[in-house]
Order: C-alpha cells, then sequence, then structure tokens
C-alpha cells in the first residue's frame, strides 16, 4: 500500500498500511514519541482500503483488514480514518496475539507493582487509568494489559488513550493540548479523542512489573467496595481475555496464579474523584 | 433412575486447581475449562481408578468423610455423574 506506517506498542511491531494519507498521518502524529524499529518483523498487519478503486476519493470509506478479519464490520467514513485505525489494531492483536494472556483491562503501575482494571465498555476503567497516569502512576494501558504466561508479570500496551464523551474535557483540562489528538466527533462509539501516553509510560513499555491489585470497576451508584473471590475473579478474567481459550492450559495455569496471588474487589463510583480515591485506599491496603 | 456405571478420566487428563468456593478443572483432551462447586470436585476425587455407580459412590463418599449412607443420596448422585459425562469430565463405563 501507498500509505504505510510501523508502531511498537508493548511488545506488539504493528505494520499499517492505507489507501489514503490521512490516516497514516493522524496515527504518526500520536505514535511520533515511540520507539521506532522499521527492520523488527511485524507481528500484526492492519490494513485500511476502500472497497472500490474509486471510493478512495468519491465518498471515502475506510474498510479494515489485515491477518484477521470481521466479515460484518461496517466501514467507516474517512473522517475518522483514525478510529479505523485504532479499531485495526485492537481486532489483530485481540484476535491474533498468543505470546501473553490478553486481557480486555486497562492497567498502572507504582514502585514496580501493577494494579490491573478489567470492566466493561463504560465502566471508567480507561478513564481512571488516563487520570491515575497523570498523577504518580505509570500508564501502562488504557484498553488492554498482557500477562506472562510463565513468570505472571504484567507488560504494558501503552496505545494512545482512546478518550470518550465526557471523559474528553475531564482529561483535556490537566494536558498539555500537544498530547491530544483530532476531536474525532459522533463516531459510532460516541466523540473520541486520543490522548498521547506520558513519555516516562512510553520510555518504560518494555518493563514488566508483579500484577498486585485486581478491580472490577463499575461507574455509576453509591461507593462500594466488594472483596471478590477466586473464583470469581477467574470467571470474570476468562470472559475479559480475548485469546484465553486459543492459549490453552498455558492461559489456564497464568490465570489461575494470577488470581490466587492478586487480591479483587469490585468497585463502584460516582465520579472519578471518588473512583480514584477509592483506588489510592485500596492500593494502599494492598501494596503493605 | 437406573444406577449406571461411569470411569473417571484417565490419569493426567484433568488438572483440577480449588479457587475458594469454585473449582476450576482443565480437560486436557477437549482444552475446554469447567467451573464446578461442590460436590463434584470431592465425587472426581473419591472415583479413583475403577468404574463405580452411584451406589458405590455414596459408600466411597461415606467412608471418605466419616457419614452414614443416606437412601435419598444415590438418585442426586447418579444425577451428578450424569452431569459430570455430559461436561466429559467421567464416561460411561
Amino acid at each position: 500500500m501507498k500509505n504505510k506506517l510501523r508502531i511498537a506498542v508493548g511488545p506488539v511491531q504493528f505494520r499499517i498500511g492505507s489507501d489514503w494519507a490521512e490516516p497514516i498521518a493522524a496515527l504518526a502524529r500520536l505514535y511520533a514519541g515511540y520507539p521506532q524499529d522499521d527492520t523488527r518483523p511485524a507481528d500484526a498487519t492492519v490494513r485500511l482500503f476502500a472497497a472500490r478503486p474509486w471510493r478512495r476519493w468519491l465518498r471515502p470509506s475506510v474498510h479494515i483488514g489485515g491477518d484477521f478479519v470481521v466479515p460484518d464490520a461496517l466501514p467507516l467514513p474517512l473522517s475518522m480514518g483514525l478510529l479505523a485505525a485504532e479499531m485495526g489494531m485492537n481486532l489483530q492483536v485481540a484476535l491474533g496475539w498468543r505470546r501473553h494472556m490478553l486481557l480486555h483491562a486497562s492497567a498502572v503501575a507504582k514502585d514496580g507493582r501493577a494494579l490491573i482494571m478489567s470492566g466493561e465498555s463504560g465502566s471508567g476503567k480507561s478513564t481512571l487509568a488516563a487520570l491515575l497516569g497523570e498523577g504518580d502512576w505509570r500508564l501502562m494501558g488504557d484498553e488492554f494489559t498482557l500477562i506472562d504466561l510463565f513468570g505472571g508479570d504484567t507488560l504494558a500496551f501503552p496505545r494512545a488513550v482512546s478518550l470518550k464523551n465526557e471523559a474528553i474535557a475531564e482529561v483535556a483540562a490537566r494536558v498539555d493540548p500537544a498530547r491530544l489528538g483530532p476531536l474525532l466527533a459522533a463516531t459510532p462509539k460516541g466523540d473520541i479523542r486520543h490522548l498521547i501516553p506520558r513519555a516516562d509510560a512510553i520510555a518504560a513499555m518494555h518493563e514488566p512489573v508483579r500484577p498486585a491489585l485486581l478491580l472490577f470497576p463499575r461507574f455509576g451508584g453509591e461507593v462500594a467496595v466488594e472483596p471478590m473471590g477466586e473464583g470469581e475473579a477467574f470467571v470474570r478474567l476468562t470472559e475479559a481475555s480475548t485469546n484465553y481459550v486459543a492459549l490453552g492450559e498455558a492461559g489456564f495455569a497464568a490465570l489461575t496464579r494470577l488470581v490466587r496471588e492478586t487480591p479483587a474487589f469490585g468497585i463502584s463510583y460516582p465520579d472519578s474523584a471518588a473512583g480514584i480515591a477509592l483506588v489510592e485506599q485500596l492500593w494502599a491496603e494492598a501494596a503493605k | 433412575m437406573t444406577d449406571r456405571t461411569y470411569r473417571a478420566a484417565p490419569p493426567g487428563a484433568l488438572r483440577i486447581e480449588p479457587l475458594g468456593e469454585l473449582t476450576a478443572i482443565f480437560d486436557r483432551r477437549s482444552m475446554q475449562t469447567h467451573l464446578v462447586v461442590s460436590p463434584m470436585p470431592e465425587i472426581l476425587d473419591a472415583m479413583g481408578a475403577d468404574a463405580c455407580n452411584a451406589a458405590g459412590l455414596a459408600t466411597r463418599l461415606a467412608a471418605a468423610f466419616d457419614l452414614d449412607v443416606a437412601e435419598d443420596v444415590k438418585p442426586i448422585l447418579a444425577e451428578r455423574l450424569s452431569e459430570l459425562a455430559a461436561m466429559g469430565l467421567v464416561e460411561r463405563a
């Protein structure tokens, strides 16, 4: 393809090709501070392509492809090319990665230990991670967290944070505007704006850390904390893992170990400030 | 209900990991993960190498847990055995 880019996020080397220059230019800006090694073989390939040659120009619509494809995925307008690229990158990792157990979870680290937050879309895991990452935590990832199959360590996947709807203003108020991508308004996932992680988080992205706390946040309602048993945490994380089944016994062993060694809680919180206070309180207890 | 006879999985086929109130079982033959609660792990443990039916299982469990065998336990065990068979964790002998 004419427009190409290679990006390394954590252990994953992406090769992204596009029929259009715009999505690649937008990605190049978001990922300018990430390590570049164009000689390294790609682990995942993402293709953004026009369904018919003339659709590059006439009502351009971006189809997402690569090593894996979702047959019924609707194309996106070119103005949302950056979202298409992000979705393509997520898809290739979610379906193709086998080297680590992949959890649909955000993660932050402090003092060489990791806090993993797993939840549905809208649970606030991404916003909490982004806000903690602006404080004295290292952002490891807002969407995916990798678990080493043999040692049990947490590995970072610090892609550009995908801020959605209300989280955009909340985070934008605290960061240098140069770290924000363009506003993608009214996408199928609502308004989206990307946040470039802090330089120290990107520089440390290859440093594994021990998991120390597992949280299952739920946004909305009164502040509540509920200790979660190993069995329930196991069930929830099998559901949150995109490659648990494919990993076979190695995945079973890694997940068993994770839930046995890591205290887990379900938390509810009415707003980000309360959520962060709760996280810090549980962390202080877990890190004792 | 007929008291059918079942055989345990061959040695090494199952990896059984207690996780609090739940027990996770990985079946190496099917690569499937099963989550079960008591008395399933106890039943699998009591099955041993030779085939047994609900009546035989009741006797073994009674011995293991130092209990008397109540008559109404056998149909319940027969039902649990058929559920374990449906999961592929035991098979009809």
